[in-house]
């Protein structure tokens, strides 16, 4: 669905993206990570057209971009950067013109489909106030229905949950769970690895406008071949595992194991008492932090 | 998009509210003139002014030339100033553009809509004039041209519509201008003051010898040439000359913004 190639991006002397390859399979819902300034609105701009590449292609559902910007947006529902509309407008009314703008959106269904998109993001009771009288979190499912609103192929969405309370973020999820479930693509950008974790199935990390990392989540958070103990005896369970403890900290014990059944027995054995005992899986948290450096807003002094 | 941009012009408050100010100062003098009937002196203040005393069916004319100098164009600037900076400032132009809308389009249909804008705005300044022109000022059907011979009703109006044309032509240039800036930053009012800063040297220049040589190619150099209109027999040349100038700040303009626009970021 989305495919870049050696796709770079100067800003005069600053690289704002530095020939990523990415690539997003039909059906997926990809995480696309990285810090504050790593390159990733940028990188989604040039994927819908708005920036234009330095050097690199972009290939959207298998047509070049910006090139086929006509034929291929169209299929395609976008945040970017947070949600806008016209202040002065209602949402339906902005919707309603926002739809006639380009191609892709039938008259005859208009009504029908700003209804329908309304009430899938939760705004079904919307009256006719102006958008400029939203709150955060209203502009926010306004801009998601602005996306939705043609039933697109591809979605590409950038911060989505921003603004939101908590069950709002709940609510979106489920949501993109379900269009996701029905066919939809969904390459969501995001410096929140909670929302990541609990949505995507593959992920690829940015830093400092290079891809450090693209690998399904699962793979990231594979066991890691040691075990993680919990206990009030931790002094005579590190006596007793010698070394083949890989870190300790105040009673948690990770261990490099191969039969954690056998390692129980041993510990039980040896009258240390086991409190929790389990696989040890980095977090995303982890994964991400290992993978990148320091922070890109961070100004060190000389 | 074209018919997209005519139906924002139309929704938004703005364009009737600047729209209504633009008329507030024709009224105002034609309310003023009725009260006092004190006129200025023929050959001084805006032209037509003097003659509107004695017959009421001049004053569009004399509204045009009161609003022409100063408040359309502001009003111009500021319209075509807000077409593409403003949707950037307000974060609607990286909406439009992957709706898809092309950039060429919305160009062309930003445009249209501020020409209509200026359409409008005349029209409504000149119908206005008209009713208070005819409700407070003199009825005396005694039109003379600018020459000093007699003008028949049926010839009043029809130069008076060219007049108004030519108004509208006169601020293509400014509206181009501005278009342009508008491309090229992200807030309107700078695009907007931009384009009025360029009038209002214009002005000033026209009024210093030292310039001479630059004079016929300033933007507001045949504003008032529609006078001329007025004189038996129609005096073209400026009335020309100035169409011909509108049209090369169009040309040139309008391609440096078409220029800039379709080959830049869009990173507001």
């Amino acid at each position: 669905m989305i495919r870049t190639m050696a796709l770079t991006k100067r800003f005069g002397p600053l690289v704002a993206v530095d020939h990523i390859d990415l690539s997003v399979r039909s059906g997926e819902v990809y995480g696309f990570l990285g810090a504050n300034g790593s390159g990733k609105t940028t990188t989604v701009r040039m994927l819908l057209g708005l920036v234009l590449p330095t050097s690199g292609t972009v290939e959207l559902l298998g047509q070049p971009m910006p090139k086929a910007a006509s034929k291929v947006l169209p299929h395609i529902g976008a945040l970017v950067e947070g949600p806008s509309a016209y202040r002065h407008l209602s949402g339906r009314r902005h919707l309603a013109l926002h739809d006639s703008m380009g191609p892709g959106g039938a008259r005859a269904t208009r009504r029908r489909r700003i209804d329908e998109t309304l009430e899938q993001v939760g705004l079904g009771g919307v009256d006719a106030r102006p958008v400029k009288a939203y709150s955060l979190g209203m502009k926010q499912r306004l801009g998601l229905a602005a996306a939705l609103l043609r039933q697109p192929e591809l979605l590409i969405l950038d911060e989505p949950t921003n603004g939101l309370d908590p069950q709002g973020i709940r609510e979106i999820r489920e949501l993109l769970r379900a269009l996701n479930a029905a066919g939809t693509t969904i390459f969501l950008s995001s410096h929140l690895l909670t929302e990541v974790e609990q949505l995507c199935t593959r992920i690829g990390v940015l830093d400092q406008g290079r891809v450090v990392l693209e690998d399904d989540l699962a793979v990231l958070q594979a066991p890691t071949g040691r075990a993680v103990i919990r206990t009030p005896d931790g002094a005579r369970a590190r006596a007793l595992l010698g070394d083949r403890v890989a870190w300790y900290d105040d009673g948690v014990l990770s261990v490099t194991v191969s039969d954690v059944a056998a390692l129980n027995a041993d510990l039980v054995a040896a009258g240390v008492r086991v409190e929790e005992l389990g696989p040890e899986r980095r977090t995303l948290e982890e994964v991400v932090l290992t993978a990148t450096g320091p922070s890109a807003d961070r100004v060190e002094s000389a | 998009m074209i018919a997209v941009e005519l139906r924002k012009l139309v929704l938004s408050p703005r364009t009737w509210i600047t729209i209504a100010l633009l008329d507030a100062l024709p009224t105002l003098v034609a309310i003023l003139l009725a009260l006092t009937d004190l006129g200025p002196r023929p050959g001084t203040g805006p032209a037509f002014l003097s003659a509107v005393l004695s017959d009421g069916s001049l004053y569009p004319l004399a509204a045009i030339a009161i609003v022409l100098p100063l408040f359309l164009p502001a009003a111009v600037a500021v319209m075509a100033g807000d077409a593409i900076a403003g949707e950037a400032q307000g974060g609607t132009l990286r909406y439009v553009l992957i709706r898809p809308v092309g950039r060429t389009r919305l160009l062309v249909a930003k445009l249209v809509s501020v020409l209509a804008f200026v359409v409008l705005a005349v029209l409504i300044v000149a119908a206005t004039a008209y009713v208070s022109g005819s409700a407070l000022l003199g009825n005396q059907k005694i039109a003379t041209s600018v020459s000093g011979s007699t003008l028949s009703s049926s010839q009043v109006g029809w130069r008076t519509a060219l007049a108004l044309g030519y108004a509208v032509l006169s601020m293509l240039g400014v509206a181009a201008v501005a278009l342009f800036l508008s491309t090229v930053t992200d807030s309107p009012l700078v695009a907007a003051l931009g384009a009025l800063a360029l009038l209002i040297a214009s002005s000033l220049l026209l009024t210093l010898d030292a310039a001479h040589e630059l004079q016929p190619y300033l933007p507001t150099r045949y504003w008032l040439s529609f006078v001329d209109l007025f004189r038996d027999p129609i005096q073209w040349r400026n009335v020309v000359k100035g169409t011909a100038l509108q049209a090369g700040y169009v040309v040139v303009f309008l391609g440096a913004a078409w220029a800039n626009f379709t080959t830049k970021d869009v990173t507001s």
